[in-house]
């Protein structure tokens, strides 16, 4: 009983030390924020800004084009989680109820580009999309990221614990498979469509390597992109940066918190995210 | 009773070349619906990955440089990568980071998901915490973490001074140092979504086991490593192959903490792939470098599972 306690106790004293560690970066970019440039980097340390400066967070809109990247970023952010939801639902129900020649081999293709790092053909992309003029438009991206494979294997996994009887039933009664996919099987997939939407908005949201590679003229920029920018261009006001930091992050925070059982049941059930 | 009419897809399967009118056209109405199904995804799959992959290997015999045609070189870009001492530190950087990385995280995630795997208060809090930094975006965490290890004012180094390391190292702008700071980010940030496929692999581990163990007298230790570590193999195989994928096109968090330097002391491959062809726009060369990092990731996976399999029997 006293090493149970004993135990417990260290459990939580090793836990609490973990999430500060975890944490801290989160704290100090918050903390920053509200501190005047010339107090970012102190000895010691400030932990707690005195006073609190909330001009940052009101230059910030004016010295950035903050406005622009944010609406690009929902835009982009809501356009790919639709598609990506409805193609990658769509194809797990050819996956996982239909049956006919070449279906295994091909969703062995879509499992084995998983395999391979993006980086390693995103140069034949490029000269693609550039052959077909999407480049430097927000198209690039949409088309980038909304057939994803990660979609319509998390989709599949989820359909297939679906019971086949109900399938058949439904056929009996004379429903269409487009039918059976509207009426049935999508219904009763609420949480993985929960996870498949939430994990492509957050993916497309923080996406820093797409946006850099295809969209050049400033009014096509993400957040992740003009926040880049941003810092290279003033590298040395700190407070400021991290005011936009921290409005990156928000929005994937405050859906990250409301979502959460989502997310952790989505990679849990498939083990892989985008 | 041979060919069942009725939506069948067992005996689509089954039965196979001598089957009835009906049932033939079944199958091919099958086929129809479900591509149909397919094809939405598919057309944007093809195109923007299948294709591109298969592109790939072509555009790595050919001299492109964006402009005008792609003359054929043959292995004139592998020999090429050969001689180049950049590709090689590029090659060696993304080893390094890979061997460190993995078994850092993958230790790290273990031990959080074992901690969290019991019923104690706040476990769904301190869950949400570890996963937190996964889900945010690498350009604002990378600045911020190369505020902390600023060598002079930076909290990091100042915490240091404090334990009586006078002068602490200087992270990212020590060709020494760089690699770590950027291992310590990597690790920071991605041992909480393993830690979750360790979570649901470890609720998989049958209690019963555990008590049998526990009655014939295995201490803790013993439990872990005869009982708990022998159920977790799929997803400890599965984190390893993750990992390792993860480990090799590292990328974005290098790109934006210290953009391959010191000099090119945190230089990787995808990094290398991105200046060749983005930078300096030969594609050409460019493709050849990211063919090795293809085939690397391919190789390593494969062979990670023939070796798993020979472990299962």
């Amino acid at each position: 009983m006293r090493t149970r306690v004993l135990g417990k106790t260290v459990g939580y004293v090793v836990l609490a030390v973990a999430s500060i560690g975890l944490l801290l970066p989160f704290f100090w970019m918050v903390i920053s924020s509200l501190k005047h440039n010339n107090d970012v980097f102190t000895v010691p340390v400030q932990w707690f800004p005195s006073p609190v400066v909330w001009h940052n967070y009101i230059e910030i809109w004016q010295r950035s084009d903050m406005t622009t990247w944010l609406r690009n970023t929902l835009l982009l952010a809501v356009v790919v989680t639709v598609l990506q939801v409805f193609t990658g639902s769509f194809a797990a129900y050819g996956f996982a109820r239909m049956r006919f020649p070449g279906r295994d081999i091909l969703f062995l293709a879509y499992i084995g580009t998983m395999a391979v790092p993006w980086q390693s053909y995103m140069i034949p992309q490029f000269v693609l999309m550039s052959k077909i003029h999407l480049n430097d438009t927000l198209w690039s991206i949409i088309a980038l990221q909304a057939f994803g494979a990660f979609g319509v294997f998390l989709m599949k996994q989820y359909f297939e614990s679906v019971p086949e009887s109900l399938n058949e039933a439904a056929r009996i009664d004379g429903l269409s498979e487009y039918g059976i996919w509207r009426r049935i099987m999508m219904p009763l997939s609420i949480p993985a469509i929960a996870s498949l939407t939430l994990l492509t908005f957050v993916n497309t949201w923080n996406d820093y390597l797409g946006p850099l590679i295809y969209l050049r003229s400033a009014q096509n920029w993400t957040i992740q992109l003009g926040l880049k920018t941003f810092i290279s261009q003033y590298n040395a006001e700190y407070a400021l940066i991290m005011t936009g930091s921290v409005l990156s992050v928000l929005p994937i925070a405050v859906i990250f918190l409301l979502g959460q059982r989502y997310f952790v049941e989505g990679i849990a059930s498939t083990g892989v995210k985008g | 009773m041979a060919t069942v009419v009725t939506d069948d897809r067992i005996s689509t399967e089954r039965r196979s070349p001598r089957r009835s009118r009906p049932g033939r056209a079944l199958a091919r109405r099958n086929t129809l619906i479900g591509w149909t199904f397919i094809l939405p995804n598919f057309v944007g799959f093809a195109l923007l990955t299948l294709v591109p992959v298969i592109v790939l290997f072509y555009m790595s015999f050919t001299s492109w440089n964006v402009f005008g045609k792609a003359p054929w070189v043959g292995l004139a870009n592998y020999t090429r990568l050969i001689d180049d001492k950049s590709f090689h530190t590029a090659f060696l950087n993304t080893l390094y980071y890979a061997v460190i990385h993995i078994p850092l995280t993958l230790v790290a995630a273990l031990a959080l998901a074992l901690l969290l795997n019991r019923k104690m208060r706040g476990v769904t809090f301190f869950r949400t915490v570890a996963f937190f930094p996964y889900i945010t975006s690498i350009v604002a965490i990378a600045f911020v973490w190369n505020m902390l290890f600023s060598p002079k004012y930076g909290p990091i180094n100042q915490f240091l001074g404090l334990l009586g390391v006078e002068h602490g190292p200087g992270w990212t702008v020590s060709a020494q140092w760089s690699m770590p700071a950027v291992l310590i980010v990597g690790t920071w940030r991605e041992m909480g979504y393993y830690m979750l496929l360790f979570l649901a692999g470890l609720q998989t581990v049958p209690a019963e086991l555990h008590e049998a163990a526990r009655v014939d007298g295995a201490n803790p230790w013993q439990r872990f490593w005869n009982v708990t570590m022998p159920c977790l193999r799929p997803t400890t195989f599965f984190v390893t192959v993750m990992l390792t994928i993860g480990s090799f096109k590292v990328f974005d968090l290098i790109l934006v903490m210290t953009n391959g330097g010191p000099g090119q002391s945190t230089l990787v491959l995808s990094q290398y792939i991105y200046q060749k062809g983005f930078g300096e726009f030969q594609f050409g060369y460019a493709s050849a470098i990211s063919v090795v990092l293809f085939l690397l990731c391919i190789v390593v996976t494969i062979f990670q599972f023939l070796w798993n399999k020979r472990r299962e029997s």
